[in-house]
C-alpha cells in the first residue's frame, strides 16, 4: 500500500517531513508527519499501529490466567506494572484480597520498574539531545534491577511474576539483602546523572521552555503521569486512589510548574528518589514469613505441597490450569500508577472462564495525543526532545 | 480501597435534580458506579458533569466500546470520568444498538476523546457523529472489518 503525504493545512509554502516509522529518536515505530514552514513545525500527525500485535483480542480467547503473559507485552519497560494491573482488576471482580506480604513485595518490585524504566528514559532522552554518557550509566544500575528481577522471578524482562490472588513463587533466600544493596549504592548514582545533565548548559538550552503544556491543556488531552505532574497537576494514582497497600507508604509527589521538558525531566528525577524511598521503606515491612497467595479454592491454584498431599488439592489444581476460573458476571475499570502514568484496566466478566473484554488505557497512547501540542510553532529539532519527553513506550501505544 | 465512591450518591442526585430524566439505571459493582444515560442526552449530560461545580469530572481517562453480540443493544460505551478535584471515579454508559452504532463524538467535551473515538471506530466500528477526524488508527487505512467485534475471528478472515 502507498503512503500517502497529505498536506494537512494545504499551505503552498510548507513543507511535509515524514519522520519514522524507522527514526532512532521514535523509540519504536512512530511516524509523525510534520508540516514545516522553513524550521518551524506548521502541523504535526502521529500516526500508529505498527506494532499493533491485537493483544485485547487474544485476551478474550484465554484464561484469565494466561492473559498476563500477555500484559508483559504491553509496556516492555515496566511489564511488573501491567501484571499488577490486570491482577488487581481481576481480583477485584473475584472479590478477593491479597495477603500483605505479597502486596508488599508487589509494592517493591513495581517501584523497581519504575526506577529501571525511568533509568531508560533519562538514557534514551539524553542520547537524543547529543549526551551519550547517561545512558551508559543509567543501564548499569538499570542492568542491576533487571538481575534481581531475574533472581525473584526467572525472567528479566517478561516476568509474569504477579499472579491473581498473589505471586508466582516465593522469592529465593538473600533477595532482600540484594534490593538493600542496591539502595546503599544507589543515591550516589543519581548524583551522577544529576551532575551530568541538571546545570549542563547544552541539557539546559534544548529542554528549557521547550514542549510547553499547559495544566489546563494536559488535563482537557487525558494527559497523566510525570507528563501532567510537570505541568504543575499533582495527580498520581498511588495518592488519589491508593491499591496494593500504597497508602502505608511515605513518599511525597514531585511536582515541577513549568511545563515544559526540563520540568518533565526535574519530575522524574525526583520519582526515582522517591521510588528509591518507597523500596526502602517496603524492605522493612515485608516480614520474612507469611503466605504469598490468597486461599480460594477453585479460583487461586493450590500450594505446591497441598497439591502433593491433598486430594482436593490436585483436583483444584488440575481444573485451574485446564479450564481456568469463573469469575461472577460484571466490569471493573482499575488504575495504577504505571511510569508512564494513569495504566488503566477494564475487564469485563460474563460468567465464563474467559475475560469477556479487556481493555488496556495505555498512558503512553493518551499522552502521544498532545504531540502535536507540544511541537506545534517550535523548531524541528525540538520536535525529538518533546517526543522523548513523553516518555512513550510503543509497544503499549499500539497493543 | 473505594474510598472513590463516597460521594456517589451525591452525583446521582445532582443529575437527577437537575434531570430527571438523564438517568436512565444507576448501576453498582464492587464499588464502582456507572450511570446509564441515553444517547441523546449524553452530550448534555457529559457537560453538566465537567461543569458542574459539584463534580468537575473534567478528566476523561478512557472509553471502552464492548460488543455483546449477540445480544441487544449490541454495543456499548463506557466513558471512564476522573473528578481530580473531587478525587472520584464514574463511568457513563451508552448502550447503541448494533443495526445503527452511532455515538455522538465527545471531543467538545474533551479532546482526550479523539483518540479513543478513533480506537472505538477502528477495532468495534463505531461512528461518531461530529467527530473531526474520524479515521482508522491501529489497522491500516484499507483494512476490512472491525477486528474487536465479536463475530469477527480471532485468527482473522481467511
Amino acid at each position: 500500500m502507498p503512503i500517502s503525504v497529505e498536506t494537512p493545512t494545504g499551505a503552498a509554502e510548507t513543507m511535509v517531513l515524514n519522520m519514522g516509522p524507522q527514526h532512532p529518536s521514535t523509540h519504536g515505530v512512530l511516524r509523525v508527519v510534520l508540516e514545516l514552514n522553513g524550521e518551524i513545525v506548521v502541523s504535526a500527525k502521529p500516526h500508529i499501529g505498527y506494532l499493533h500485535t491485537g493483544i485485547e483480542k487474544s485476551c478474550e480467547s484465554k484464561t484469565y490466567s494466561q492473559a498476563i503473559t500477555l500484559t508483559d507485552r504491553l509496556d516492555y519497560l515496566a511489564p511488573l506494572s501491567n501484571n499488577l494491573c490486570y491482577c488487581l482488576a481481576v481480583e477485584r471482580i473475584l472479590n478477593i484480597e491479597v495477603p500483605k506480604r505479597a502486596q508488599y513485595i508487589r509494592v517493591l518490585l513495581t517501584e523497581l520498574t519504575r526506577i529501571a524504566s525511568h533509568l531508560v528514559w533519562v538514557g534514551t532522552h539524553a542520547i537524543d539531545l547529543g549526551a551519550m554518557t547517561v545512558f551508559l550509566y543509567g543501564f548499569r544500575e538499570r542492568e542491576e534491577i533487571m538481575r534481581i528481577l531475574e533472581m525473584v522471578s526467572g525472567q528479566r524482562m517478561m516476568t509474569s511474576y504477579f499472579r491473581i490472588g498473589g505471586l508466582a513463587l516465593e522469592p529465593p533466600p538473600g533477595w532482600l539483602e540484594r534490593v538493600a544493596r542496591f539502595l546503599d549504592s544507589f543515591p550516589a548514582h543519581v548524583a551522577e546523572y544529576e551532575d551530568l545533565l541538571t546545570q549542563n548548559r547544552i541539557w539546559l538550552a534544548r529542554t528549557k521552555g521547550i514542549g510547553y503544556l499547559s495544566p489546563e491543556d494536559a488535563i482537557a488531552l487525558g494527559v497523566s503521569g510525570p507528563t501532567l505532574r510537570g505541568s504543575g497537576v499533582d495527580y498520581d494514582v498511588r495518592k488519589y486512589f491508593p491499591y496494593s497497600s500504597y497508602e502505608e507508604f511515605d513518599f511525597d509527589v514531585p511536582v515541577q510548574k513549568d511545563g515544559d521538558c526540563y520540568a518533565r525531566y526535574l519530575c522524574r528525577v525526583a520519582e526515582i528518589k522517591e521510588s528509591a524511598k518507597i523500596v526502602r521503606q517496603a524492605i522493612s515491612k515485608i516480614p520474612a514469613e507469611g503466605p504469598i497467595r490468597t486461599v480460594a479454592p477453585g479460583i487461586i491454584p493450590p500450594s505446591r505441597e497441598e497439591m502433593k498431599t491433598s486430594i482436593e488439592g490436585l483436583i483444584y489444581h488440575f481444573k485451574i490450569y485446564t479450564e481456568g476460573f469463573s469469575p461472577p458476571r460484571g466490569e471493573v475499570y482499575q488504575a495504577i500508577e504505571s511510569p508512564r502514568g494513569e495504566l488503566g484496566f477494564f475487564v469485563a466478566s460474563d460468567g465464563s472462564a474467559n475475560p469477556y473484554r479487556v481493555k488496556v488505557r495505555a498512558p503512553s497512547f493518551v499522552n502521544l495525543q498532545a504531540l502535536p501540542e507540544l511541537v506545534v510553532g517550535r523548531l524541528i529539532a525540538d520536535v525529538v526532545a518533546c517526543i522523548g519527553t513523553t516518555d512513550i513506550v510503543l509497544g503499549e501505544v499500539d497493543r | 480501597m473505594d474510598t472513590q465512591n463516597l460521594e456517589k450518591d451525591s452525583f446521582i442526585r445532582k443529575l437527577r435534580e437537575w434531570d430527571a430524566a438523564a438517568v436512565v439505571e444507576v448501576l453498582d459493582f464492587r464499588g464502582e458506579t456507572t450511570i446509564v444515560v441515553a444517547r441523546e442526552n449524553l452530550q448534555r449530560v457529559a457537560e453538566f458533569l465537567v461543569n458542574d461545580p459539584g463534580t468537575r469530572f473534567a478528566f476523561l481517562s478512557d472509553i471502552t466500546a464492548v460488543d455483546k453480540f449477540p445480544i441487544e443493544p449490541r454495543f456499548e460505551l463506557n466513558y471512564h470520568l476522573l473528578s481530580l478535584e473531587r478525587r472520584a471515579r464514574l463511568r457513563l454508559k451508552v448502550r447503541l444498538a448494533g443495526d445503527d452504532p452511532v455515538a455522538p463524538s465527545m471531543v467538545p467535551v474533551w479532546p482526550a476523546a479523539n483518540w479513543h473515538e478513533r480506537e472505538a471506530f477502528d477495532l468495534m466500528g463505531i461512528r461518531f457523529e461530529g467527530h473531526p477526524d474520524l479515521r482508522r488508527i491501529l489497522m491500516p487505512d484499507d483494512w476490512e472489518g472491525y477486528p474487536l467485534r465479536k463475530d469477527y475471528p480471532v485468527e482473522g478472515y481467511r
